[in-house]
């Protein structure tokens, strides 16, 4: 025969709604406070905790990505080079994220965080798909991935992405960072080099480009960033998105970039080669500032 | 640093807010809308980080909403402000949301407008006129100076053109194009003020 299981908790101490509160509120601190299962750290001092565990993964920081609206879809352009401090860890890092075939995002600031949580947001969007039969829009995705930054504000992720797309309303374009800003826009760039970028997609940006100048924009936007930032070189690479998903346009080497917009002349200079100078609206504007 | 002021005038209430969203040096975007509508005759404009101001308003939209569906009426905008305050109180102690914010609504029971003046730290004041943030200060004195009780349409649209155009000689990152929006008894009305293109009008007009 099973055991009746009896109901003692009459007989318990009275509890006050307070403690109870308190209890659950101590168990959230060590349980976990995300959907996503994912855990904190079980310190007791987590401020301490984390100024001390900064020092050991030291984020990714130095990149310039841009991404912008035209009347054939959205371009993503971005850089390739990862740097820890003044060292350059690598120079073929992936900074585009393939959500799905619609979806794109963009990664500057910490390259744990930002590959962690894109594909978090993978997850979340195809979640999505199956439970609603059709594709997630890009305002809800860049929306999921703003709700997951912030719940988790104020604990050191360290991300600035933009997420770009196609949907039903057509081309999509946001920004989304580890503050929990979520920006809706036509024209943005993220990461060090993200001055230089503008300065250049500012002046080119035009809403009748065709693609190849489109593309041919973004590339020249992120050159002259690699060229003037130093944490940000390596390959550009360069995606289009229209209405069948988004497709890679190249991926070029800055260093081999540089020499087409700027070629060696072997007459003015026969050893080869100009050195980092650079070409001749450079050497012009130089000059200008030394007399 | 945001631009916010509002005040009150015979039956509606002003509300302006600009519509740069800035990162440390970098103008992210110019056509933000700092101002929410929390319901159909309520306008909450708020400064502050983005996430906070984002997050915090959609809280209170949302549940002002479920408040109406629930109970088939709408909350008092001095309810509201009531509301608000509150949430910002008990969030104050637990990481705060920094939004400082201006609450402006319409009451059709006593066919009054109104404006309550609310910052992070949760202090809730009934205002004539307000406003937050550098860009509101200098608008302070202007307030004290212009504003007087049962304003029409004509005066409050001096009034902003005189905040706007002070903002525009003193504030070192003076914004260029702002959202007006007004609450009376027909719900919320926007309009862009943009002072580029007045400025291109005027030079027009005078060329005339």
């Amino acid at each position: 025969m099973a055991a009746l299981k009896l109901d003692y908790s009459v007989l318990d101490a009275p509890q006050r709604a307070t403690d109870r509160i308190e209890a659950d509120c101590a168990r959230e601190i060590h349980g976990d406070v995300h959907a996503q299962n994912f855990k904190l750290p079980m310190v007791e001092n987590y401020d301490e905790f984390q100024r001390e565990v900064v020092d050991y993964v030291k984020p990714n920081h130095g990149t310039t990505t841009l991404g912008f609206i035209f009347e054939h879809g959205v371009v993503i352009a971005v850089d390739s080079r990862a740097s820890q401090g003044p060292y350059i860890s690598s120079q073929t890092v992936k900074k585009v994220i393939e959500i799905n075939p619609y979806l794109l995002g963009t990664m500057a600031g910490g390259a744990a965080d930002c590959q962690f949580w894109q594909r978090n947001l993978g997850i979340q969007c195809r979640l999505h798909e199956l439970e609603n039969g059709k594709r997630i829009s890009v305002a809800g995705a860049s929306k999921l991935l703003a709700n997951t930054l912030y719940g988790y504000r104020g604990q050191g992720l360290s991300m600035g992405t933009m997420v770009a797309g196609w949907d039903l309303k057509g081309p999509g374009l946001y920004y989304v960072d580890s503050d929990g800003t979520r920006l809706k826009g036509q024209r943005f760039s993220v990461g060090s080099g993200s001055l230089f970028a503008y300065g250049v997609l500012d002046q080119g940006y035009r809403w009748d480009l065709s693609v190849e100048e489109a593309c041919e924009l973004g590339r020249r936007a992120i050159y002259h960033a690699t060229f003037r930032d130093a944490f940000s070189g390596g390959t550009i690479s360069v995606y289009h998105v229209n209405e069948n998903g988004w497709t890679k346009v190249s991926g070029t080497d800055v260093g081999e970039l540089h020499f087409e917009y700027y070629p060696a002349d072997p007459v003015e200079n026969p050893e080869g080669g100009k050195g980092a100078g650079g070409g001749k609206d450079k050497d012009a504007a130089g000059d200008a500032m030394e007399s | 640093m945001d631009v916010i002021f509002g005040f009150v005038g015979d039956k509606f209430a002003v509300v302006v807010s600009d519509t740069m969203a800035v990162q440390q040096i970098i103008i992210n975007k110019d056509d933000e809308d700092k101002t929410l509508e929390l319901d159909s005759h309520k306008l909450m404009a708020m400064s502050g980080p983005k996430g906070d101001c984002v997050y915090f308003g959609e809280y209170i939209q949302a549940n002002m909403k479920l408040y109406e569906l629930r109970n088939g009426m709408k909350l008092s905008t001095h309810a509201a402000s009531s509301y608000t305050r509150n949430q910002l109180a008990e969030s104050l102690r637990k990481g705060p949301y920094q939004v400082n914010l201006l609450l402006a609504g319409y009451d059709a029971d006593v066919d009054e407008a109104s404006l309550y003046f609310m910052d992070y730290l949760a202090s809730c004041q009934k205002v004539n006129s307000g406003g937050h943030g550098y860009g509101g200060m200098f608008c302070l004195s202007l307030f004290d100076k212009h504003w007087k009780p049962r304003m029409t349409r004509e005066e409050a649209g001096d009034l902003v053109d005189k905040c706007i155009a002070e903002v525009r000689t003193r504030l070192v990152t003076a914004p260029t194009k702002y959202h007006v929006k007004i609450v009376d008894k027909d719900g919320t009305h926007t309009t862009l003020y943009d002072c580029v293109e007045k400025a291109a009008q005027k030079a027009r007009d005078e060329g005339k």
